[in-house]
């Protein structure tokens, strides 16, 4: 069976014509980009990301916004599917010749687009179609032009997206390696001149970026040069690096660990202080959102509860630190230390914890996740109502939250980077309380309960106690974090915890990997701290309200495309691509009959193939 | 008198069926009983109204004379029953180490404060869990020990997810352990290998055993005695020979020979 299997598909081996193109993947890829570049232009993203330059004169954020799309689509369309033991014919003139016609055809949108906006006025809905967008579409120079420019552009980018299967691997790998380095330096600018001023190199950023933003043509050019360059010195080595760290053993790894830890440690702590206050202030809100994402992630991830009421702690946090620690409480305010407001804090955050929790913890998989909407909610209601106005001030909030008093230094929101280590300090004890748990009787059972609840209750696991507790556990978390949000805003209003503060942390969570807390930080990092969380700016704040639709569009695209997240634990994206791992394993183990033999084979056991024999 | 297992007039009632209806029975101190019967005879729903999956509609289970009515699945598991599924239900995406570190939970006390602490008492309590853990794999030899410790469980093959869900419920250290068609699915091989585990799980480990099986030569092997259920209503009861030759226990597998309908 698997011996025919493994032979090559015989008539592959001969090179069809090179018209024989698979016309109904190419008249899908183009088509899909041609819509998505209409639709990107009509949401308004190249006009008004027009002000914002990449290459200072060249090109600006809002063309880049279009003219990613057809180099992407391009690529996509000529790329094989590589089954192993199955022979993959090289890609060849026909693969760019499938990207140019995508091209030509994702063009068609834009074209599409400018005639349509010429002859008819759909202004009435559509609030960006109108002379700007024409404007921009047809780079200034009249209708005509820009019809034949779009169709030159997508061809052009379409053959150079096909184009990159054709060249080798090495030449791949320094475009990709400019290209990244290229956009992330002047994305990046804003942190880049930040950091620069720190370590006292501002002439170095006054010489690479243009006064009005954007990388000037001669610096783009040193910059690709210096990235190509890198490239070719890195290659492999990274690599090799992580491998020899994989393969350490016992003690050595143990000091390994610990060195790469304390890097990391020593990186938190000074690193700061060079940054200026746009970078802290961004880190601090990574920060607060890390937290909560942690906590949310022992709920989540570990315990499997869908918990989509999660901002309801966050907001009992902010509260109560604001009712004990400012002066403006309306009806109680004893003016606590924020230290002491945090042992409360905490308290209330377990007591919410245990009333929001008992009766939603008997509910499973759909009805618990609407409920916590509800109950998530209900919270920010109660916070805004006019019943409790005289006790929280209702929509006006608790006003004059004062800044932590530290005794050595005071931590306040016009200071960031105090907050940061603030956050840091309750990051570092979660992620500690996370990684402890995770290994612990009661981790063992919140996975046990994730996994199949009537079997946990079966073999021994109270399990209404364990939900229970990772939802005051995970609850503590998120109240840590609204007290310090509290202090570092110096007020708390209901609207700061809408519902889509819970949603957004759960986009976090599964981005960056569910159940793993290497992934929850890369997930807070990505999302809130270059795209920005539900009202805190990113690093691209001009992306400012088009966040919504890529945190959508990121959702949809990692669900399709790698379910496990950016960071996933080892045992998930097993689980989740178990089918091509299966297959890929069938298709290696031509002397193993079992399927077992082929998963051991598959898993890099060698042992004891032959067992059931 | 004093029986392990004592059930008496068990009843139960799903709408207005009644899966399982007037079933007395018992088992013994180490004994090795065996339930058989036609698909939908009731067997698994009589392992689920002991384990406290599904509530008796009437009569009582007493386990050390003691009832175990209206106890929740952890307490029956806490008392000393354990069980494993028909349609093997293990923690897929938990190691089998795991696995069967995680079925020990309610003989074991650590909670919050330990773990933080890493206090001599967790550590000491994560070793001998782990060190049951492993006895319990290594009963299967070499198949669920050394470098599978650490896989996921989905990887397994069919017969040795059969045989984790074996060790896990072994790990929950009962004194009764109900199995849930253990050798379904397996091939001859694996079946006679697996029919001469069980009587071990006896000898060795001293578990009192409550088997449903299909395979009648397992039945034959292994068991003291046989139960035959048929809708939910006890037929026959003894040892297999007597069993295997009663006519009513033929008619329900079998059905009535045509010349004999009335």
């Amino acid at each position: 069976m698997s011996a025919t299997m493994n032979a090559p598909i015989s008539g592959s081996s001969t090179a069809p014509a090179l018209f024989d193109l698979d016309w109904r993947r190419i008249g899908t890829w183009g088509g899909l980009c041609a819509l998505a570049l209409i639709l990107v232009s009509l949401i308004g993203m190249p006009v008004g990301l027009d002000r914002r330059m990449i290459i200072e004169g060249r090109l600006s954020l809002g063309y880049l916004a279009l003219l990613w799309m057809p180099l992407l689509f391009g690529y996509v369309v000529s790329k094989r599917v590589v089954l192993e033991g199955v022979e993959t014919p090289d890609p060849g003139a026909r693969d760019v010749l499938a990207g140019f016609c995508t091209g030509v055809l994702a063009g068609l949108g834009p074209v599409l687009l400018i005639l349509g906006i010429d002859n008819f006025n759909l202004r009435e809905p559509l609030v960006n179609w109108g002379p700007p967008l024409l404007e921009q579409l047809t780079f200034g120079r009249g209708i005509g032009f820009g019809i034949v420019a779009w169709f030159g552009i997508g061809a052009v980018l379409g053959l150079l997206g096909s184009a990159l299967h054709v060249l080798p691997k090495d030449v791949r790998r320094v475009i990709s390696f400019v290209i990244y380095g290229l956009l992330s330096i002047s994305v990046l600018e804003a942190v880049i001149s930040d950091l620069s001023e720190g370590f006292g190199l501002e002439s170095l950023t006054d010489e690479m970026y243009a006064r009005r933003g954007g990388l000037t043509v001669k610096s783009s050019v040193i910059v690709a040069v210096v990235f190509g360059v890198f490239s070719m010195l890195m290659k492999g080595r990274v690599k090799s690096a992580t491998s020899r760290y994989k393969e350490l053993q016992g003690e050595e790894r143990k000091r390994a660990s610990m060195m790469l830890f304390s890097g990391v440690a020593v990186l938190c702590i000074v690193l700061p202080l060079f940054l200026g206050k746009i970078v802290n202030e961004l880190l601090a809100n990574v920060g607060l959102f890390l937290l909560l994402a942690l906590g949310l992630n022992i709920v989540v991830g570990l315990a499997g509860i869908l918990d989509l009421g999660y901002v309801a702690f966050f907001a009992v946090g902010g509260y109560t630190t604001a009712v004990l620690t400012s002066a403006e409480s309306p009806f109680f305010a004893p003016e606590l230390h924020f230290g002491f407001a945090l042992i409360v804090v905490v308290m209330m955050a377990g007591l919410t914890g245990l009333v929001i929790g008992a009766p939603v913890i008997r509910m499973r998989g759909d009805y618990l996740a609407i409920v916590t909407l509800g109950f998530g909610e209900i919270i920010r209601l109660l916070f805004m109502s006019d019943w409790l106005k005289p006790y929280f001030g209702g929509a006006q909030g608790i006003t004059n939250v004062p800044p932590v008093d530290l005794g050595f230094a005071v931590v306040t929101g016009i200071d960031p980077r105090s907050v940061f280590y603030l956050v840091l300090i309750f990051c570092i004890l979660a992620i500690y309380v996370s990684w402890r748990l995770q290994g612990s009787r009661l981790g063992r059972a919140w996975m046990a309960i994730r996994e199949d609840e009537q079997v946990a209750e079966a073999m021994g696991i109270n399990t209404v106690n364990a939900k229970l507790m990772a939802f005051v556990v995970g609850a503590m978390m998120a109240a840590l974090s609204g007290a310090v949000l509290a202090a570092k805003v110096g007020s708390v209003f209901p609207n700061s915890f809408m519902i889509l503060v819970s949603i957004i942390i759960l986009v976090v969570v599964i981005v960056g990997g569910m159940g793993n807390i290497a992934g929850v930080l890369v997930g807070s990092f990505v999302l809130i701290g270059v795209l920005g969380g539900p009202r805190q700016p990113g690093l691209l704040q001009e992306f400012q309200s088009y966040k919504l639709l890529i945190y959508g569009a990121l959702l949809v695209f990692m669900m399709l495309q790698r379910p496990e997240g950016l960071v996933p634990s080892a045992r998930r994206s097993q689980e989740l691509h178990q089918e091509e791992f299966l297959q890929d394993a069938w298709l290696k183990g031509e002397d193993h009959d079992t399927e077992e033999a082929a998963v051991a084979a598959a898993a890099g056991g060698s042992e004891e193939t032959g067992e059931q024999a | 008198m004093s029986h392990l297992l004592e059930i008496r007039d068990l009843k139960v009632t799903f709408g207005g069926l009644d899966a399982l209806s007037g079933l007395n029975f018992h088992v013994d101190e180490g004994e090795i009983v065996s339930v058989i019967g036609p698909n939908g005879a009731g067997k698994t729903t009589f392992f689920n109204a002991i384990s406290g999956l599904v509530e008796a509609t009437e009569g009582d289970i007493l386990f050390e004379d003691e009832s175990v009515l209206g106890l929740e699945p952890h307490q029956v598991t806490g008392l000393g029953i354990a069980r494993t599924f028909q349609n093997v239900r293990l923690f897929p995406n938990m190691t089998i180490l795991e696995n069967v570190m995680v079925s020990q939970h309610c003989r074991t006390r650590q909670l919050v404060f330990g773990a933080l602490m890493q206090t001599r008492a967790f550590k000491q309590e994560e070793r001998e869990i782990r060190e049951r853990a492993e006895a319990a794999l290594g009963f299967f030899g070499s198949r669920l020990v050394g470098y599978r410790l650490e896989q996921a469980a989905f990887m397994l093959s069919y017969a040795n997810r059969r045989r984790l869900e074996i060790a896990r419920a072994m790990a929950t250290q009962p004194r009764l352990i109900l199995l849930d068609e253990p050798v379904a699915g397996m091939n001859p091989m694996e079946t006679a290998e697996l029919t001469g585990l069980i009587g071990r799980l006896r000898s060795e480990w001293g578990f009192t055993i409550v088997m449903i099986e299909h395979d009648m030569r397992v039945v034959r092997d292994v068991s003291d005695r046989v139960v035959v259920l048929d809708h939910g209503v006890p037929i026959a009861h003894g040892s297999y020979d007597e069993v295997s030759t009663n006519p009513e226990v033929i008619e329900a597998y079998l059905g009535r020979p045509v010349e004999s309908r009335a």
